[in-house]
């Protein structure tokens, strides 16, 4: 974990409100992500963590600030936030299923090109598609549409996509959900390879594969953050094992 | 989760990596599967340009040029419907912008001169608005036939389509379009003609349209442009653009997240749809040699779509061979059955949704067993 803040990139959240018509999904959330580490999120259901992250990615109002790069990520909509570097992953893997896993991760880069050079055919596959096909693995299903790919695989193209749109902070939502032990464990090598140079934030309810891989954790209750720390902190904090203890979330895998 | 104690990271790799294999050759297109349309293309101008003027008498002749005219509009369909998952049930209205402004040019250089339209000395007090002017120019007309349906489609689609409308809402929307549209030009006529529409041309462009050479040659004008214009759809559908398109309407929230705005990408295919849409009314006039409101309103409209999922809306071919199909069945069987055909064409619709969902260009593949899946939006 490198925690330093020269020259390494930071999401700063104040003060960050979600308002269901009276109903406070997130209540007044101070958070800051930084670069190089495994960032996870995690609480129970209904904790806010998804609801934070879409807030965070323009699918839902909020209020407060939320400021990456001099913007505030709050004022602006879902494909300018995208392409002021900030990417995200969704709970069910969305990958363009008729178009091959190439495809998929080209259209990703697209928004680099300028819009009339999209009216050509693409020759051979630009250097940063193929560099994320080998770092997710899947160079040898290039080709192959993303429709068949195993679970586990659509979540990686997922990753690769977040890669060559060149996110420098990834939300990643439940991304090893309902994949084998062995998945998980290349799962967590691959984000700790992609690490170094990015924000990533992951939000997961599975307990063994946080414990594994966090190098940050956050731990979010009724919309509101309950403790922060490594891991070791965390789990010593009596009040997140209450939350814990309450519902059968966090015991279902130990 | 109280007594859990931290572990140390998983270092196993349970699967060993496999030897990167790439070489670049394997992430290129296959050639075959590019431009073997090409060759498709290359048979259907032979078959239209070649062996149709040769072989089929006038009549059957400008028969087909109708047929191409509407299968003009119809390839704008294929790529807004089948591509971009937009139902365009208005496009009546674009076909009927640009078949008016060829018909108001040509109902000029009847009218002569300094002339003014027939049926508005016999209907009106023999005054012409000031907006037919500007279409005495044989080079405004020309202009305006593109010009005039890609703005108002770049407006209309602006609006909807920033809006996020979608799905039925889209499709009842652009539906509603053309039954208002044919409602204006019925309501006006005076300056449009009305339910009578805009008819008995003499010439266009200074050809006598009587003349057989003449004939021949609007047909060929209009199959050449069904070749243009499927040349131009081929090497849209293997561009990024093309990609981009398919990927919106398979996932339109999920191009949002990789920082695109699917409104724009749909406002593309919607407005190329428009315009090719225009050029096939502006063609299906002097072949044709009337337009009324009945040619552009609703059930127009439908027709055009019905031809389109009948010959398969995501091919490429589809829309045309489709749109030549429905163009066919309709004159023939009329001629056999004046009141039964549309059972004929509705039963044939009903036969292939249920049975070919990708429409008739999918038999092919479907019989080679690499039939993709085809999900009917």
């Amino acid at each position: 974990m490198t925690a330093s803040f020269l020259g390494e990139d930071y999401l700063e959240i104040r003060d960050l409100t979600v308002d269901f018509d009276g109903f406070k999904a997130v209540n007044g959330v101070d958070l800051t992500l930084l670069q190089g580490r495994l960032h996870f999120l995690i609480g129970p259901n209904g904790a806010g963590k998804t609801t934070l992250v879409d807030a965070l990615t323009g699918l839902v109002p909020a209020t407060g600030t939320a400021a990456f790069r001099n913007k505030d990520l709050l004022a602006m909509k879902s494909h300018q936030i995208v392409r002021a570097g900030v990417g995200r992953t969704f709970q069910t893997a969305t990958v363009f299923e008729e178009l091959s896993v190439l495809q998929n991760l080209d259209i990703a880069a697209g928004m680099h090109r300028r819009a009339h050079t999209a009216l050509r055919a693409r020759r051979e596959a630009p250097v940063r598609v193929s560099e994320a096909l080998e770092t997710i693995g899947l160079a040898n299903l290039a080709n192959r549409s993303a429709g068949v790919l195993a679970h586990g695989q659509k979540q990686w193209l997922e990753v690769g996509m977040l890669l060559v749109q060149d996110a420098k902070v990834m939300f990643l939502d439940e991304t090893v959900a309902g994949m084998s032990d062995a998945e998980r464990s290349e799962t967590g090598q691959l984000l700790q390879r992609i690490a170094p140079e990015r924000t990533i934030v992951i939000i997961e309810h599975d307990m063994h594969f946080m414990r594994s891989f966090a190098d940050f954790v956050t731990v979010m209750h009724s919309g509101e953050i309950l403790a922060e720390g490594t891991v070791a902190e965390v789990q010593a904090d009596e009040r997140v094992q209450e939350v814990y203890m309450g519902t059968p979330t966090g015991a279902k895998r130990d | 989760m109280t007594a859990v104690v931290p572990e140390t990271k998983v270092t196993d790799v349970t699967a060993a990596d496999p030897p990167p294999e790439i070489i670049p050759a394997r992430h290129r297109r296959s050639p075959v599967k590019d431009y073997g349309a090409l060759v498709g293309i290359a048979v259907l101008a032979a078959i239209l340009l070649l062996w149709a003027p040769s072989s089929l008498s006038s009549f059957r002749l400008s028969n087909l040029g109708r047929y191409c005219a509407l299968a003009l509009a119809s390839m704008g369909i294929g790529l807004a419907w089948g591509r971009g998952g937009m139902l365009v049930l208005g496009q009546g209205v674009f076909f009927g912008l640009g078949a008016y402004a060829m018909a108001m040019h040509m109902k000029l250089e009847v009218a002569g001169p300094e002339g003014v339209p027939d049926f508005m000395t016999l209907y009106g007090d023999g005054t012409m608005p000031v907006w037919w002017e500007p279409f005495r120019s044989g080079t405004f007309t020309v202009f305006a036939i593109i010009f005039i349906p890609a703005v108002v489609s770049l407006l209309m689609g602006w609006a909807i389509l920033k809006r996020r409308v979608k799905g039925a809402y889209f499709a009842i929307l652009t539906q509603a379009m053309a039954v208002a549209f044919a409602v204006l030009l019925e309501a006006t006529g005076k300056e449009t003609g009305g339910f009578n529409g805009l008819n008995t041309f003499s010439t266009v462009f200074g050809y006598n349209l009587f003349d057989p050479e003449v004939k021949q040659n609007l047909y060929r004008v209009a199959a050449g442009l069904v070749i243009v214009f499927l040349l131009i759809l081929w090497q849209l559908y293997r561009s990024r653009y093309g990609e981009l398109l398919v990927a919106t309407r398979d996932a339109e929230e999920r191009i949002r997240f990789l920082g695109y705005d699917p409104a724009n990408i749909k406002l593309v295919a919607f407005v190329t749809a428009a315009v090719m849409a225009a050029v096939g009314g502006a063609m299906f006039v002097p072949i044709v040699g009337i337009i009324s409101p009945l040619d552009v309103g609703a059930s127009a409209s439908i027709l055009l779509v019905a031809g389109v999922a009948l010959g398969g809306r995501t091919s490429l071919f589809g829309p045309v061979l489709g749109a030549i199909a429905v163009g066919y069945g309709r004159s023939t069987l009329s001629e056999s059955f004046p009141t039964q055909w549309t059972y004929f064409l509705g039963g044939l619709f009903v036969v292939v949704i249920l049975l070919l969902p990708g429409g008739v260009a999918s038999i092919g593949s479907k019989l080679a067993g690499l039939r993709k899946r085809e999900v009917l939006t």
